[in-house]
């Protein structure tokens, strides 16, 4: 009989425990975000989307030399390099690249390319909007791939700044 | 024919329409208001894409229960298997015919072809209203059970067994704890117990006199409606979707309502027996404000309705009904012997 009355009055007390934690929470802000009508904060190293990047001037950082389809684990990166000439002149170097292909159905956004690169011209920036309607959409032309390329969606965190250091994996 | 008659029934059928009508939209309103409390005790926002705050989503749902095509299974029993849904919303909402919403009848102050129309704010002021109220919980009994057992599925059988079984069990402490109500107003008629608390400035409540036996009611009823913790019949985790297992489209969207009218309706008797249904400061004089205090009460007990489930996770079987049998109903006949007891004392 004590033993039953104990256990009510614990049992009662845990519920109405339980009770005042979810009314405290009823007052608070939801934690969700309100992904397509405000920006999803990424964080600095976040590996999305690669990009192509352009001098201050506008030519063209890649100069065709396809080190980074030579370093890409999936094979999913084709480069074909064409030359420069007076006229038209899309990067600083000898060469410019004329089809340059990302296949993202493969792509492992590991990163290697932008590694390999000796001008900085692929970089893994931060956008995760990947999704197409047929598979062939899938395969990102050097169009596609060039800057500028804007993402409304996305906010960088700015709780940790993130710096580079030089120094990185060459231990 | 008597002309006053005739009067009296179209009245009343137009009341019992108004009053289906209303409680069907409060069924609808009460998804999306649940949806929403619940997403914000998790930190989440709940429904809030259709329209102003998700106020829309009513609709959008009810077409989506509309249009969804309507699916009858080969193996169930086909009568049975499409009565069950109705058979278990139609007691839901018969409850609610005895609960008075404010004092007196109400006199049109013109006259319809000649006659004089008195529009009651009950449909029905029987003399065993309470009696009247435990007979049709029970009748909730028999939709689940009859849904669960005609669908011929493992899932509904045992959904509808356990239903049945909890249904019964914690009808007698429900049935037991109003004993206290009963004997301190001296009368079963849902207006004369209200008339007893509209005392004291309206605040004479029997949650005053008989904070007990509401909490076991209040446990009851959770239990009646099927509500969390008690969602027994339908544990999504083992029994898949319990006695609506098999049902789809419009058919589980009157279980579906079912359970939210016997919701909604369990808190109008609550709070007509416990919380002093329309009175309250200055009901009397005003009868208007008996209808908003009513409501008031009404969504308050709608509220912790949500605030529990929110809360506590759902019990387990034989848990339920130990809690039942070796808790409650002690508790209960204890708390109506002591009321009579005392009652005894002071009256006598």
């Amino acid at each position: 009989m004590l033993k039953e009355v104990k256990e009510a009055v614990s049992g009662s007390r845990e519920i109405a425990r339980a009770m005042g934690v979810t009314l405290k929470y009823l007052f608070k802000k939801p934690i969700t975000h309100q992904y397509p009508d405000e920006p999803v904060e990424v964080y600095p190293r976040f590996r999305g989307r690669h990009v192509l990047q352009r001098y201050e001037n506008g030519l063209e950082r890649c100069i065709g030399c396809a080190l980074c389809a030579a370093a890409c684990p999936t094979h999913c990166i084709y480069v074909e390099a064409a030359e420069n000439t007076d006229d038209d002149r899309r990067s600083p170097g000898e060469r410019y690249a004329k089809v340059y292909d990302i296949n993202m159905l493969r792509c492992i956004f590991c990163g290697y390319c932008a590694e390999a690169c000796p001008t900085e011209a692929i970089v893994l920036k931060h956008d995760f909007q990947l999704a197409e309607y047929t598979r062939w959409d899938a395969i990102y032309t050097k169009e596609r791939l060039l800057e500028p390329h804007d993402t409304p969606h996305i906010k960088l965190r700015s709780d940790e700044k993130f710096e580079l250091k030089e120094t990185w994996g060459n231990k | 024919m008597d002309p006053q008659l005739v009067t009296d029934l179209v009245v009343h059928t137009i009341l019992i329409v108004i009053v289906a009508t209303l409680l069907m939209g409060g069924f609808a309103a009460m998804t999306v208001v649940e949806r929403k409390l619940l997403g914000r005790f998790t930190l989440r926002y709940g429904p809030n894409r259709v329209g102003k705050f998700g106020t829309l989503q009513v609709i959008a749902d009810m077409f989506k229960m509309f249009f969804k095509e309507e699916v009858v299974p080969d193996h169930v029993d086909r009568a049975i298997y499409l009565m069950a849904p109705g058979m278990a919303l139609v007691p839901a909402m018969l409850a609610f015919a005895v609960v008075p919403i404010a004092q007196a009848p109400f006199v049109l102050p013109f006259e319809v072809f000649g006659y004089t129309i008195t529009v009651n704010p009950w449909i029905a002021d029987i003399n065993v209203g309470v009696l009247y109220i435990l007979a049709i919980g029970s009748l909730g009994t028999y939709g689940v059970v009859l849904g669960g057992w005609s669908s011929n599925n493992k899932y509904s059988l045992l959904g509808g067994l356990r239903t049945s079984a909890q249904m019964l069990s914690y009808e007698l402490p429900m049935g037991v704890a109003l004993l206290g109500v009963i004997m301190l107003a001296g009368s079963l008629q849902l207006t004369q117990i209200v008339d007893f608390q509209n005392a004291w400035l309206g605040l004479r409540w029997f949650i005053l006199f008989q904070p007990i036996a509401f909490i076991i009611f209040y446990i009851c009823s959770l239990a009646e409606a099927g509500r969390a913790p008690f969602d027994l019949p339908e544990t999504e985790n083992e029994l898949i979707a319990g006695f609506a297992t098999e049902y789809g489209a419009m058919k589980f969207g009157l279980f579906f309502g079912a359970e939210y009218i016997h919701m909604i309706v369990v808190s109008f008797i609550m709070a007509t027996l416990f919380l002093g249904g329309w009175s309250g400061p200055f009901a009397t004089q005003v009868p208007l404000l008996g209808i908003v205090y009513l409501l008031l009460k009404v969504g308050f007990i709608l509220f912790t309705m949500i605030w529990v489930r929110a809360s506590t996770p759902r019990v387990r079987f034989d848990k339920l009904m130990k809690f039942n049998w070796k808790f409650l109903l002690p508790l209960s006949i204890a708390n109506a012997a002591v009321t009579a007891l005392v009652a005894g004392v002071i009256f006598f």
